[in-house]
């Protein structure tokens, strides 16, 4: 199973970059799966605040690092060429300055973060032309639960969305917090037991992105990946209609079943869902068991997939 | 009788706890028998264990943080070796359940029982000798902290022989922490650890700022405070002000787990978005807490070997303040991806990097007392370079990181692994080292070797570079923390990369341990003879090193900024030393084993607490409890020392200092 078409792992030279700029060594590797590559107008842009932020703030450290280095040698206490100023301790004008300089950054970068905040709020819907699709998200040990409500199907581990469309989402956790996110598609958030969250976010293109939770969670958490397939809208509605087709229904006793601690889940996807299921879950009324995460089976790590 | 005590909680099924089990037990038991040939018991229960003196107490803090730094290290480089293997089909070397475990002793470890003695450690050595007194205010309350903090540090390590430790975390995070999903007692070690340490803590800081508030040489007004007494100062009003609130939050979880409370459980109305809360309001003002007293140490160190006074030393002060009050307005950050609102996430966006302005104004200042300086290039001096540069580059992902957009890639990701580290490492763990160097000659009268020291310096600079630039750049890939296998291969070269940075740092912690012994053995050839081994500027270059347990003979009178310079300079003025005083008496407090005792009863009663053991809470209370009242009770308070030993003392010192003083009169 090849999922890691087009990447490579970095060589030597890239990774002596990474020691200097962490940066630029993404941008090198073939392998552009992060942050640094997103797919959608959260992602792209957080990533245009992230660096511009990053190179206002390196017009101030860099000539800070060198005068550092620049005073500290010239200064040396061998270096009879360098006045000494035994007494020298105040200068009215280098305070004025030295206060200046580090409010004024910070007064541009707090407008950038008011009016990212704002603007970047996950419960704010995105701007679009087309209705946004509605998802609900449930963590649970450990694994994704993703439900459609509009299409009446709910999949497992593998999140399916139109391209190009918004996707509305409401998020829980039937066990402890987790973090929803998607990398390469922008904000993640929390999702905790007996409170909703929302987020919203889009894949401008067609692809696969890897999903994560980003709060440990348990023994298990290493194995909460999952995979989202963003496809073309009428591709998207014909695996809406096929989904429906599954045998699989998830009702009472099969979320039950669904709530056993496991980890490493392979993707399943179910062609019916008991409704209300997302509110019975933030309520507390669904049908869980309450295993201690201690009973998961040790031989979980059989299940873990051969990777590429 | 034992509660849930029995032989199956210790772990004879699994080599690696056992194992190191077996080789700590030797350790410490070899340790234990070296001591007893060579018959040192009554000298390390006279002047150490049962003391009171204020330098002895410091050094005793130090010795658990170092001790406690190999253990915290131990566990870093397990983790970085199973990052470096476990990728794709291979599961490494180590089940969750115990990878779990790991990474949350190393950070509990490293923060309360590395980081904070050391930097404790170093006040408690210093700053009364810069205060230009004899002790801090209560100086058998201050033994008392610090056998409480060495008896939750105890606690810890014993969940390595005796059960487990908690697999949450080092902030516990619930409900993850509840009995529901952790029924186990890691997280009780975690919580009864961390609530009698804390209570050390929390002593700690009364006595403190006492201390600086009321206990100064006659003319050592405010702002003639040398600035590591300032942010000594503010670190400890932080640690009033937020250790009371760690305390509750933890108590608050013991309810939940111990009788059945629900502050924080998934029902019963319970709500984990509180325990987040409240954990990080004290845990923002605990990262002050650490970096507040570093600046100080690179004040001193920039200040001393560049010859010159600290550049702005109001502003200094001003800037530390700040810091102070704000960090106590920003606790949030840690939670901008729960959903809170634009306008709530902004507000405290904005004010995290508020506190960036007086901390880049202290760079800055450190910056011009190098300017016009004559710079030396000591082992301090290169961790106060190292610190500047390294410094900055985690300000700048500090204040990234408290930009909610940003945060909302970066949260909880290797990018803020690497970010805190770069502040931890880079601010406090150089600060505490330049300060080890800085302070030695001063506590045991020779000082570390030169060269051994610029090693570890480089090492450490290194390998944290090789350590935690790729954890930066991991973070912007998607990596998440505390993950026991990934499956992205594109991640592993990294990894390995952060491993060789992490064996480096190992090379830097055992070239410690060996500059230490060599600079012992060769002690005879590096010997301070002055007191005054750097040129220094403050109160505690005055006195002889090692110093007498009462520091002065007579407070000195404090003119100006520098004390010490001041005198100095007038002396090789005047080509003399100050007039001869009249000596008298002095009273200082006797030595006490009310802390060793408590300690051991509290160690009782949390052991038993952990394990269910109920009578034997209840006996280690009553102990504990009964100790503090039979000092209370005491009718000996202090004991004398007599005039002429005084003056025998302090004639030795106007000898030498006079020697000294020749000395540089030849030299000006």
């Amino acid at each position: 199973m090849n999922l890691r078409r087009g990447c490579r792992t970095a060589n030597f030279a890239q990774l002596l970059v990474s020691l200097v700029l962490p940066f630029a060594s993404i941008a090198l590797t073939g392998c552009n799966r992060g942050i640094l590559n997103p797919v959608g107008p959260v992602g792209n842009a957080e990533k245009t605040i992230l660096i511009n932020s990053t190179a206002i703030m390196l017009a101030i450290v860099i000539p800070t690092m060198i005068a550092t280095i620049a005073f500290a040698w010239w200064f040396r206490s061998g270096n009879i060429k360098a006045t000494y100023r035994p007494d020298w301790e105040y200068s009215g004008a280098i305070e004025m300055v030295v206060w200046s300089i580090p409010a004024l950054t910070i007064i541009l970068l707090g407008g950038i973060a008011w009016i990212g905040s704002h603007d970047l709020d996950p419960g704010k819907p995105l701007k679009s032309t087309v209705q946004p699709l509605r998802v609900d998200v449930v963590s649970l040990d450990w694994k994704w639960l993703f439900i459609y409500p509009d299409q009446g199907v709910a999949t497992v581990n593998q999140l399916m969305v139109p391209a190009g469309v918004p996707v509305s989402y409401r998020l829980t956790s039937a066990t402890v917090w987790n973090v929803f996110f998607v990398p390469q598609m922008g904000t993640q958030i929390y999702t905790m037991p007996r409170m909703a969250t929302r987020l919203n976010l889009e894949a401008d293109r067609p692809g696969t992105y890897d999903g994560i939770s980003a709060h440990f969670s348990g023994d298990g958490f290493s194995g909460m990946g999952f995979k989202v397939h963003a496809l073309p809208p009428a591709q998207f509605a014909a695996w809406a209609q096929s989904a429906r087709g599954s045998a699989l229904k998830l009702d009472a006793a099969g979320f039950a079943e669904l709530s056993k601690p496991s980890s490493y889940v392979k993707p399943l996807t179910f062609g019916a869902v008991v409704p209300d299921l997302f509110e019975a879950v933030v309520a507390n009324r669904a049908p869980m068991l309450h295993l201690p995460q201690a009973a998961l089976p040790k031989s979980k790590a059989s299940a873990v997939p051969t990777g590429g | 009788m034992f509660g849930r005590l029995t032989w199956a909680s210790i772990p004879f099924n699994q080599p690696i706890p056992l194992i190191t089990s077996i080789v700590v037990l030797s350790v410490v038991l070899a340790v234990v028998a070296w001591i007893t040939i060579k018959g040192w018991w009554p000298y390390l229960w006279n002047e150490y264990i049962t003391s009171t003196d204020h330098k002895r107490i410091g050094i005793m803090y130090i010795v658990l943080a170092l001790v406690m730094l190999v253990r915290g290290f131990a566990d870093a480089i397990m983790m970085r070796t199973q990052q470096a293997i476990s990728v794709g089909a291979s599961q490494g070397y180590l089940p969750p359940e115990h990878y779990d475990q790991i990474f949350s002793a190393h950070g509990t470890i490293m923060i309360f029982f590395m980081a904070m003695p050391f930097v404790i450690g170093l006040m408690n050595f210093v700053v009364p000798l810069q205060l230009g007194v004899r002790d801090v205010a209560f100086p058998t309350m201050n033994n008392v902290s610090f056998w409480l903090t060495a008896s939750g540090a105890l606690l810890v390590n014993i969940s390595l022989f005796v059960g487990e430790f908690a697999r949450t975390g080092w902030l516990g995070f619930p409900p993850l922490s509840e009995t529901q999903f952790s029924p186990g007692v890691g997280v009780d070690y975690y919580l009864v650890s961390l609530q009698i340490s804390g209570v050390g803590t929390l002593l700690t800081g009364v006595n403190f700022v006492t201390t600086i508030l009321k206990i100064r040489a006659p003319g050592m007004s405010y702002m003639r405070m040398p600035v590591f007494c300032w942010t000594s100062l503010a670190a400890n009003l932080l640690i009033i002000a937020a250790f009371p609130v760690l305390t509750v939050a933890l108590g608050l979880l013991m309810l939940d787990r111990y009788l059945g409370f629900h502050f924080f459980t998934t029902d019963g109305g319970g709500n984990s978005m509180l325990y987040m809360n409240l954990i990080w309001v004290w845990g923002h003002p605990e990262v002050y807490i650490l970096a507040l007293p570093a600046f100080g140490i690179y004040s001193e160190v920039v200040s001393t070997f560049s010859g010159k006074p600290l550049f702005g030393y109001r502003s200094m002060v001003f800037a530390t303040l700040a810091i102070c009050i704000i960090s106590f307005m920003v606790w949030l950050h840690h939670f901008f991806t729960m959903g809170a609102g634009a306008d709530v996430n902004a507000v405290f966006g904005i004010a995290s990097m508020i506190i960036a302005v007086p901390t880049g104004v202290k760079i800055f200042n450190w910056l011009f007392t190098m300017y016009g300086g004559r710079v030396r290039f000591t082992v301090p001096m290169h961790y106060a370079i190292g610190f500047m540069i390294t410094f900055v580059i985690g300000g700048l992902t500090g204040v990234l990181l408290a930009i909610p957009p940003v945060d909302f890639v970066v949260h909880n990701s290797l990018f803020l692994i690497a970010h805190f580290h770069n502040v931890i490492i880079g601010a406090v763990v150089f600060a505490v080292m330049a300060g080890y160097t800085y302070w030695f000659p001063k506590a045991f009268g020779f000082t570390l070797d030169e060269r051994i020291g610029k090693a570890i310096f480089w090492l450490w600079f290194i390998g944290f570079y090789f350590a935690f630039m790729p954890l930066y750049a991991l973070g912007l890939m998607g990596a998440t923390r505390r993950l026991q296998h990934y499956d992205d291969p594109s991640w592993q070269p990294y990894n390995i990369v952060a491993l060789f940075g992490a064996i480096l740092i190992l090379f830097a912690i055992a070239l410690t341990v060996v500059q230490l012994i060599y600079s012992i053995r060769t002690r005879d050839r590096r010997r301070d003879l002055t007191g005054d081994p750097w040129d220094g500027r403050t109160l505690e270059w005055l006195t002889l090193s090692p110093p007498p347990h009462f520091n002065f003979a007579v407070l000195p009178d404090v003119h100006g900024e520098e004390a010490y310079w001041t005198r100095k300079q007038t002396a090789i003025r005047e080509e003399q030393l100050i007039e001869e005083p009249n000596y008298e008496p002095i009273e200082m407090p006797i030595n006490t084993p009310t802390g060793v005792i408590v300690a051991f009863f509290a160690s009782l009663c949390g052991f038993a607490l952990i394990w269910h053991i109920w009578w034997l809470v209840i006996l280690g209370l009553i102990g504990a409890f009964a100790i503090l009242v039979w000092y209370a009770w005491r009718d000996e308070h202090d004991h004398v020392i007599p005039v002429e030993e005084v003056q025998r003392l302090e004639r030795e010192r106007r000898r030498v200092r006079n020697a000294l003083l020749q000395e540089l009169i030849k030299t000006t």
